[in-house]
């Protein structure tokens, strides 16, 4: 095989009669001679021709072997280039030092043709298989380089799709360390239009692209749906969705949403898949676990999916704290895992609440040490603050018409199993959203709309009564009796009326909300409002009522009619200033 | 991590040995592949395994589709609590029988 290649030989011996037997023998074999007459030739011989292989005498005057073959061994670089010194010397020393100053091999004299044969078939060999190697290490090299760069690039996009929104608010704390260039978890965060903000924590399987390909899909549905204000269920399931879609059989993502209401002091919670989380109780320093109740997204097909949510009434102050199975995996030198005792000890020996999310991620450091870690670690704390505090809702005002419909009227009409499972509000408020003067007020609008719906359907259709939320018990009552009654609702409708009119150079919008309830004694109602208005330096407390006088304070009129089925909300706008 | 496979002719257990994780990809793939078209239901033994991750858990969810989707027939046998607590935190028994 290759032993048959010519290889380009190159002859250094200052004995002229040893430098032309060696010459004879070598052409012999086919190959190729340059000849050196000491080592200073030798050196600029390998130069010039570039020899595969050298033969090289110790001895010989200028320069002498062992300093050419450093010299050639230093130029050759990477290059393998076999080194055979050709020498009398039979001291295990002297040799030695041969082999010490870069040489590869000796060959005594006087030459033994078969040996040499041998020896530089067994270079070629061995340099051939060098110089593969040398090619596919160069190849992978530059794949590896190329591959970094599309990943550098790669994670820019994917920082900017799963990590924008509002992760720095001033009551969220997050750490997200990435394992590879690409971490496999994701934290999204949004404000509703209606104020409130939704946040999901994703831990895909695996790391690296195949975990980040899955992100993408998922960020855009969350935040598109959360900015048209979609309620966390409808965004729930239709993530689920994409990513059973998407996805091959066997990834998905282990995820738990929330939706934080500011206004109503309680959190909505999916969670599917992940570790435990914790409810600190401000007021108590209790930690309540909330566990895992559903199959990670991706898994379910939409018939089979279950969004069903929990519900849990929050004071201010109270925290979430959620993280990916990175902390509780980490591991010490050991390989022993964190584990759940430890980050719950950290909770019970805390002595400063505001110090916990820090003294987790302490915990967790001191632990793993210099081990490194062996998955992505995400860890998110989410304080239950004062709607005050947080303020309103940034909207995008850049999307829609300039100028927009300014006279016009519309019927919604919604009725039996559609009342059940549809939100009807991001339909309207998109519609709303075309008024430019509106899309100004989209926040008030979202919790106009909201209320207006709230109270229709839920006191009007099904009947519920309102002062049952008058304490954190009879909030969990009231859910359980809505849901009772959703259950044997046979039929019923709301109904929407809009009428948009230009007004004093703005705008009147008149919105007349007709259930199918049997209406209530709203005269009495009424008063109460009034009464409350009157002193409205009172903080409202309790859970009960606040839906009217919240729209009382957002419009210009609020006004039951019918038998109390029937309520007209009222709201104008002055001219445009710009 | 090592595979051991039992097969009485429509029933095939495979034995999980030590970390179950993605080293155990092609290993645990190849189990139920090559075991023959007649095999009706699949019981992974998990007396031996010590830890799960998510990759396991995708494998287990690629077995189950391989078995027939929602007609299969997988029980997952001798849990010990950590791979136990893995799989309760991802509903997996709403897929699959764990005993």
């Amino acid at each position: 095989m290759d032993e048959s290649v010519p290889l380009k030989v190159l002859i250094a011996d200052d004995n002229q009669s040893d430098r032309l037997i060696l010459s004879a023998i070598v052409k012999k074999m086919g190959h190729t001679v340059f000849l050196a007459e000491d080592g200073l030739e030798a050196v600029e011989h390998f130069q010039s021709d570039k020899p595969d292989i050298i033969l090289l005498d110790v001895m010989m005057p200028n320069m002498n072997g062992q300093e050419a073959a450093r010299k050639i061994k230093e130029l050759a670089g990477e290059d393998m280039v076999p080194i055979i010194f050709l020498t009398s010397l039979q001291d295990a020393q002297d040799l030695a030092a041969c082999l010490d100053s870069g040489g590869d091999d000796f060959l005594s004299k006087p030459y033994n043709k078969i040996i040499l044969q041998a020896k530089i078939n067994a270079f070629s060999r061995m340099r051939l298989m060098n110089s593969t190697l040398q090619q596919q290490r160069n190849v992978i090299r530059a794949n590896n380089e190329h591959m970094l760069h599309e990943q550098q690039v790669a994670r820019a996009v994917y920082d900017n799709v799963a990590h924008a929104g509002c992760l720095d608010l001033p009551n969220l704390q997050h750490l997200l360390s990435p394992f590879s260039v690409f971490n496999g978890d994701v934290l999204l965060a949004a404000r509703k239009p209606s104020g409130s903000l939704h946040i999901l924590l994703g831990d895909f399987t695996g790391h690296g692209l195949p975990a980040a390909i899955g992100a993408m899909p998922l960020a855009e549905i969350f935040y598109g749906m959360t900015a048209k204000g979609f309620n966390m269920v409808d965004i729930i399931r239709e993530v689920n969705v994409k990513l059973k879609t998407i996805l091959p059989v066997g990834y998905f993502c282990c995820a738990c949403m929330l939706n934080l209401n500011f206004r109503q002091k309680e959190a909505e919670v999916w969670m599917g898949g992940l570790p435990d989380f914790y409810l600190y109780r401000a007021a108590s320093r209790a930690v309540e676990k909330v566990p895992s109740t559903h199959l990670p997204l991706g898994v379910l097909s939409s018939q089979a999916f279950d969004a069903t949510v929990r519900i849990l009434p929050m004071d201010i102050g109270d925290k979430f704290y959620m993280w990916s199975d990175g902390i509780i995996e980490a591991r010490n030198d050991d390989g022993d895992l964190f584990g759940e005792q430890r980050l719950y000890d950290v909770f019970v020996q805390n002595k400063q609440p505001d110090r916990i999310f820090q003294e987790i991620i302490d915990r967790v450091t001191t632990f793993s040490g210099d081990s490194g870690k062996d998955d992505d670690t995400t860890l998110l704390e989410v304080t239950m603050v004062s709607e005050d505090d947080i303020g309103q809702a940034a909207i995008d005002l850049e999307s829609g018409a300039v100028v927009g419909p300014t006279d016009w009227r519309m019927s919604y009409c919604l009725r039996g199993e559609t009342l059940k499972s549809f939100n009807p509000l991001p339909v309207m408020l998109n519609i709303l959203n075309d008024v430019p003067a509106l899309r100004n007020l989209s926040g008030q609008m979202y919790t106009i709309m909201a209320e207006l719906y709230s109270n229709a359907f839920e006191h009007g259709v099904l009947g519920l009564q309102s002062d049952l939320k008058s304490d954190a018990d009879g909030f969990a009552k009231y859910y359980a009796e809505r849901q009772a009654a959703m259950d044997t609702m046979e039929s019923g409708s709301v109904q929407f009326d809009f009428d948009l009119v230009p007004h004093n150079g703005g705008g009147k919008l008149t919105i007349l909300v007709t259930d199918s309830g049997p209406g209530f004694d709203y005269h009495s109602k009424i008063n109460n409002i009034e009464a409350r208005s009157a002193s409205s330096t009172q903080p409202q407390s309790g859970y009960c009522g606040r839906g009217i006088p919240l729209i009382q304070t957002l419009c210009d009129s609020i006004q039951y009619k019918g038998e109390g089925n029937q309520v007209e909300v009222v709201l104008s706008w002055p001219a445009d200033e710009v | 991590m090592a595979i051991g496979t039992a097969n009485n002719g429509n029933e095939l257990t495979v034995q999980i040995e030590g970390r179950f994780d993605f080293s155990a990809h092609q290993e645990f793939r190849d189990a139920y592949e090559k075991a023959g078209s007649d095999i009706n239901s699949y019981i992974i033994d998990m007396r031996n395994a010590t830890y799960l991750d998510s990759s396991a858990l995708g494998m287990l969810l690629l077995l189950r589709d391989h078995a027939g989707g929602d007609s299969a027939k997988v029980r997952i046998t001798n849990c010990n609590a950590d791979v136990r607590k893995i799989l309760t935190i991802s509903n997996f028994e709403q897929l699959f029988s764990i005993d």
